[in-house]
């Protein structure tokens, strides 16, 4: 098992550096995939089948696809500047370390982290989903309502506002 | 951990058995079963146009015909034989990436397909995974890559097109596949699919509830009045699934009049043959979730699993012949849908781009979305509350 | 003046699709039964089957050179279907009859005849044209070689396909 989270954390590493190294827009964008790909791996060593499905689903399937179908309608024209933004370039090695500084002092203060883990109970390991489920329809229910409206909304809000655009363009609506 | 106590620590026997299932199931059946696919699509649609199709192609230096069985391998070589060729404008690493990025997410998905209950007491499922139905559609999702890959690396606008079609009309129907599948989800309260169809062997299949305690005179009352909601979500699940693997009435992607030959325009050889048994092997992935999630799988209609278990008398143990009947059972209806697939391929006229989008987000989404608060109400009505 | 043709109004039933759908099903299913009943047949399947025995008098099929009834070849080399032939596939080297010949008061015969069967278009300009009836396209329309020379038909291959003719035929006639 340890074999397998190495491979897949060092998919998931390397992938997500070719994102930001990458220069095709494309490129990134499937790089991302992966690295998605990867932490669904990962969530299936630890035997959390649903959120890594929900992970596919949701990230690689819908969202990412989204993203590449706009990527590819816009120009891609490979930026062939190799100039070296200073600034950013020092600015972002001055959030780099900042990050994982903090990430240091966190972690080494989280004694719970030293101790061994306690072994996952066998009974519940097939019965993520109906877990997931019930935990958020009786405990967090009125939290989900409240996701759901704020979802609604916003949905209705995009709706009128392609609408109104669709208007003022031309007749086609 | 050493080195040696990793290999000491995996056991070998599940994934030797896992490797001979995928081995058997890919190489023997699923591959086998895309050729002759299009075997039969041709020969199907022929006699549907009163012609005859490939009926020569048989046994090679003989007379033998077997009805054109040997086509699909001459078909085969000829894929394999013809010019690889590249053309010069495309992006070359996408271009050599997207063929096998839509061939094996539709071999993947057949990974939860419960295509037989047991055989010498193994499970007849290479991964019986409690997630089975939301696996298939993650690793469905991801086959919009490939296409959208080889319409953008292709470099030419029909390729694109083609590829910009198909990727926002796999998006547009996968919503409402999902929602479809809900009720039932609902009325089986069960995410496994191995699980789905042992109840269905049981008690009734979903569209066809008519023994155990799913029968109406054995007080499966509610599974009586689910018919209707289990008939919408068939309707839906099926039309979306002729949209997601691209078939013909909605196969705008590849439609031949106005794109050429859509999103690969550009590919041949055996590039192009990785598309095309793409397609067909999505459809049999197809129509294998649509006979286990309504058909009930690999189980015999009106009881005759439960009859078949006295017969051989252990209850617990089902005998091998009849697993080898439960197999077979599961490739007969899956062939049948197969050719359900084909016939209305050579009966529907193509839809119009502006047709299927209605279609799916104004009919199918609302009608899903609807079809599960009637399953959800139906439930609540006539079933006892959860304890 | 433009004509608007109105868009037909949809009943509630038509909206649906379904029966029509079904209806198309049926159709086509109707269709193969037929065949698969074998009821009706079309095609026909070739190297087996042939449509010989069916094909009309008329049918303009391989060119070929004919004899009369004494044995004697109707051809005089007057090369008019060499001029005539639209893809120019007649090739005629004329050749003088010796004195001493039966037939020597024809004065000429072709010692060379060929017809390129990759060119020739199957029109039958060479058989109108032919002043002595002695060229007529028959039914062989089977002409396969497996190169360039065996495509090209000599004379000795033309007189075997058109064979001997007897009298005198009126061309013009639908059923030569």
């Amino acid at each position: 098992m340890s074999l397998l989270f190495y491979i897949f954390s060092g998919l998931m590493l390397g992938f997500g550096l070719m994102v930001i190294v990458c220069r095709n827009p494309l490129s990134s964008a499937l790089c991302l995939v992966i690295s998605f790909l990867g932490l669904a791996a990962l969530f299936v060593t630890l035997n959390a089948y649903f959120i890594s499905v929900i992970q596919i689903l949701v990230y690689t399937g819908a969202v990412m696809v989204l993203f590449l179908f706009i990527i590819m309608l816009l120009d891609i024209r490979e930026e062939k500047s190799k100039d070296w933004n200073l600034l950013a370039l020092g600015g972002g090695v001055i959030v780099l370390f900042g990050f994982v500084a903090q990430l240091i002092s966190v972690l080494g203060g989280f004694d719970e982290g030293k101790q061994k883990m306690v072994p996952f109970p066998e009974d519940l390991s097939h019965e993520d989903v109906k877990m997931i489920g019930v935990e958020i329809f009786t405990n967090y229910n009125f939290h989900l309502q409240v996701l759901g409206v704020l979802l609604l909304v916003a949905t209705i809000g995009v709706v009128v506002l392609s609408r109104q655009q669709g208007k003022e363009g031309s007749e086609n609506n | 951990m050493e080195a040696g106590n990793i290999l000491t620590s995996i056991e070998v026997m599940p994934i030797l058995i896992s490797f001979i299932k995928i081995v058997v199931v890919i190489f023997a059946v699923i591959l086998p079963m895309v050729a002759y696919s299009v075997w039969a699509e041709r020969r199907v649609s022929a006699v549907i146009q009163e012609r005859v199709g490939p009926n020569r192609v048989g046994i090679p230096f003989t007379k033998i015909g077997l009805f054109g069985l040997g086509q699909p391998i001459a078909d085969g070589i000829k894929f394999l034989l013809k010019e690889d060729f590249t053309p010069g404008h495309v992006n070359k690493l996408y271009y050599w990436l997207a063929p096998a990025l839509t061939m094996v997410p539709a071999l993947l998905t057949c990974a939860v397909l419960p295509f037989g209950s047991e055989l010498f007491g193994e499970k007849m499922v290479i991964a019986d995974l409690n997630v089975g139905p939301l696996f298939v559609f993650a690793i469905a999702s991801l086959s919009v890559y490939g296409i959208v890959l080889a319409g953008w690396a292709s470099n030419s606008k029909y390729s694109f097109l083609g590829g910009v079609r198909s990727s926002s009309q796999m998006i547009s129907y996968e919503i409402s596949l999902g929602l479809s599948l809900v009720p039932v989800l609902l009325i089986f309260g069960e995410l496994n699919l191995s699980e789905i169809v042992r109840e269905q062997s049981k008690n009734g299949w979903l569209l066809l509830p008519f023994w155990g305690e799913g029968a109406i005179w054995n007080g499966g009352v509610d599974r009586f009045f689910l018919l209707f909601p289990a008939f919408i979500a068939f309707i839906v699940f099926t039309t979306s699934i002729f949209a997601e693997t691209n078939r013909l009435p909605f196969d705008l992607p590849e439609c031949e009049t106005e794109l050429v030959a859509g999103y690969h325009t550009e590919y041949s050889s055996m590039k192009f043959a990785l598309f095309f048994l793409g397609e067909y092997a999505a459809m049999i992935i197809g129509s294998g979730l649509i006979v286990t999630l309504f058909l009930g799988g690999w189980s015999l209609p009106f009881g005759l699993d439960a009859y078949l278990m006295s017969v051989s008398g252990d209850p617990q143990q089902i005998p091998w012949w009849l697993g080898l009947i439960h197999i077979g059972t599961f490739l007969a209806k899956v062939i049948a849908f197969i050719l359900f697939f084909i016939w209305v391929r050579w009966t529907l006229p193509r839809f119009r781009y502006d047709q299927l989008m209605k279609l799916g987000w104004i009919i199918f989404f609302e009608l899903a979305l609807v079809n599960i608060f009637i399953t959800a109400g139906i439930l609540i009505l006539t079933r006892d509350p959860a304890p | 003046m433009p004509i608007t043709v109105e868009r037909p109004k949809l009943t509630l039933l038509e909206k649906f699709y379904f029966p029509a759908i079904i209806k198309g099903l049926r159709i086509t299913i109707g269709h193969a039964i037929r065949i698969l009943r074998r009821k009706k047949k079309v095609t026909m399947q070739y190297p087996e089957e042939k449509w010989d025995d069916n094909m009309p008098e008329y049918y303009r099929g391989a060119p070929a050179l004919v004899t009369d009834e004494h044995g004697r070849e109707r051809c005089v080399s007057c090369q008019l279907c060499e001029f005539i032939c639209p893809p120019r596939a007649i090739t005629i080297i004329p050749e003088e009859i010796p004195s001493d010949d039966k037939w020597s008061k024809v004065e000429k015969r072709p010692k060379e005849f060929e017809i390129d069967m990759i060119r020739c278009i199957y029109c039958g300009m060479c058989e109108e044209v032919c002043p002595e009836q002695a060229i007529y396209l028959r039914k062989d329309y089977a002409i396969t070689g497996h190169n360039r020379e065996e495509m090209v038909h000599d004379k000795e291959k033309l007189y075997e396909i058109g064979g001997v003719r007897e009298g005198l035929v009126n061309k013009w006639n639908k059923l030569k």
